[in-house]
């Protein structure tokens, strides 16, 4: 009797350790970008500055955890045949509601990012989720995974827009760091941090986000070698 | 003459993979041997070849304001579009099965997975906002298509080759693969502006 209560009490644990660890692997073992290789096109799009970046985090992760409950509720009610359809619906409309609340209450990072909002629907880190792990487990464990796999995406996301923006214009959420800023070019006394610096153009273009996520990638799998392509 | 611009011009100029970089979650993923990145680059064609068309349709027919409805639907864009492309990657999807199971085995997740390629919603909202009009769609289409398969053929091909270079072990594979893709970025930097109706 006393074990059968234990056995209760245990499954009663909304958080335990399963569940921990669907949240904290995709931030470090089976992070979405770095290992699975999803979500990589807006990664490199909106990661021009640290603002548009926490944006499009923020709006991933509420995407992320709300399809994957949706998805998981509804799981066993969707044939087979047409369930990219459904989740892509189901995706869509959320989306569409992140649009839409964005022009009301966030007009100037809306206009910013414009297209890549609608290119959430497309965001392979979702429907990759929605496919390997919504499809077939219960609504709190999908919940989790969307979380973690949202936060983990995010992650990277601030990381790469860090260097981008930092070395690109020499800004960080638009609040000027290092470089020489205008009145230092009317009066030279006035001292900057490292007001050498010429802004590095390159680094706001595309092709900078491929070597900064390349860097990243180097230094999370020298720290984790476990993750190390062998073939 | 002026299809033939809009071809080159989506193929070379605007080429999605590697001026956008749009699609490239499969583009990285896929790329390790040419035979799966050539199969890839045929489904890409042929579903950004049809959904383009049919999008087109979609969005001067329907959504429009001088369309069936007469008023402005194109709030409801995203959904049909994916719609539209959904259901066009799950028929290429039986097709591959039907014909070539080895194919269909080694293209994985990213068969599924060509519906949430960037690169083919994009197109489509490129294809808006460039305002074509149908045979300038399926050009575009065709166009962007084409330059994603030559994109994806080229990665492939010089990631079979860099395999037996002495990599230092935690950029093999994944790492090496956006190192590349950023310098053939670059590349492609040099040919953006370029009008090729002016040649």
């Amino acid at each position: 009797m006393a074990e059968v209560l234990v056995e209760e009490k245990k499954s009663a644990i909304a958080f335990g350790k399963k569940e921990r660890k669907l949240v904290t692997d995709p931030l470090n073992d089976n992070n979405p970008i770095t290992v699975q290789v999803l979500g990589i096109c807006s990664a490199l799009a909106v990661t021009t500055g640290m603002k548009n970046a926490a944006v499009m985090a923020v709006a991933v992760v509420f995407v992320c955890v709300l399809a994957n409950l949706i998805t998981s509720v509804m799981r066993n009610a969707i044939p087979k045949q047409v369930r990219m359809i459904v989740q892509l619906v189901i995706i869509a409309t959320l989306v569409t509601i992140v649009e839409l609340t964005l022009k009301a209450i966030a007009f100037e990072s809306y206009k910013q990012l414009s297209v890549f909002i609608g290119l959430i629907i497309t965001n392979c880190i979702i429907m990759g989720r929605l496919e390997a792990f919504a499809m077939g487990n219960k609504p709190w464990e999908s919940t989790l995974d969307g979380l973690g796999n949202g936060i983990g995406y995010g992650i990277i996301l601030l990381i790469v827009a860090f260097f981008r923006e930092l070395m690109g214009k020499g800004t960080l959420f638009d609040y000027k760091i290092i470089g020489a800023t205008e009145e230092f070019l009317i009066n030279t006394e006035t001292s900057f941090l490292f007001g050498w610096y010429e802004n590095n153009n390159l680094m706001v273009l595309f092709p900078s986000a491929m070597f900064v996520i390349a860097i990243v990638i180097w230094v999370h799998r020298a720290w984790n070698p476990s993750l190390v392509d062998v073939s | 003459m002026e299809l033939l611009n809009i071809f080159i011009k989506s193929a070379f100029i605007e080429n999605l993979a590697l001026a956008y970089f749009l699609g490239m979650c499969s583009y990285l993923a896929v790329s390790k041997t040419v035979k799966t990145a050539f199969g890839l680059g045929l489904a890409v064609i042929f579903v950004l070849g049809i959904t383009m068309p049919i999008n087109w349709m979609i969005n001067s027919w329907l959504l429009s304001e001088t369309g069936v409805f007469g008023t402005d639907l194109t709030f409801l864009r995203f959904i049909l579009f994916i719609a539209v492309i959904a259901s066009m990657v799950q028929l290429v999807e039986m097709i591959v099965e039907k014909y070539s199971p080895s194919l269909y085995n080694s293209l994985g997740i990213f068969l599924p997975l060509i519906t949430v390629n960037c690169a083919i919603l994009g197109g489509s909202l490129f294809m808006v906002s460039n305002e074509y009009n149908f045979s300038e769609s399926v050009a575009f289409g065709l166009g962007g298509g084409f330059g994603w398969f030559l994109a994806i053929i080229a990665i492939a091909a010089i990631r079979e080759k860099i395999k037996y270079s002495a990599v230092p072990a935690p950029m093999r594979g994944l790492g090496m693969a956006f190192l590349l893709t950023g310098l053939m970025g670059m590349a492609f930097m040099g040919l953006m502006g370029i009008d090729p109706s002016a040649l």
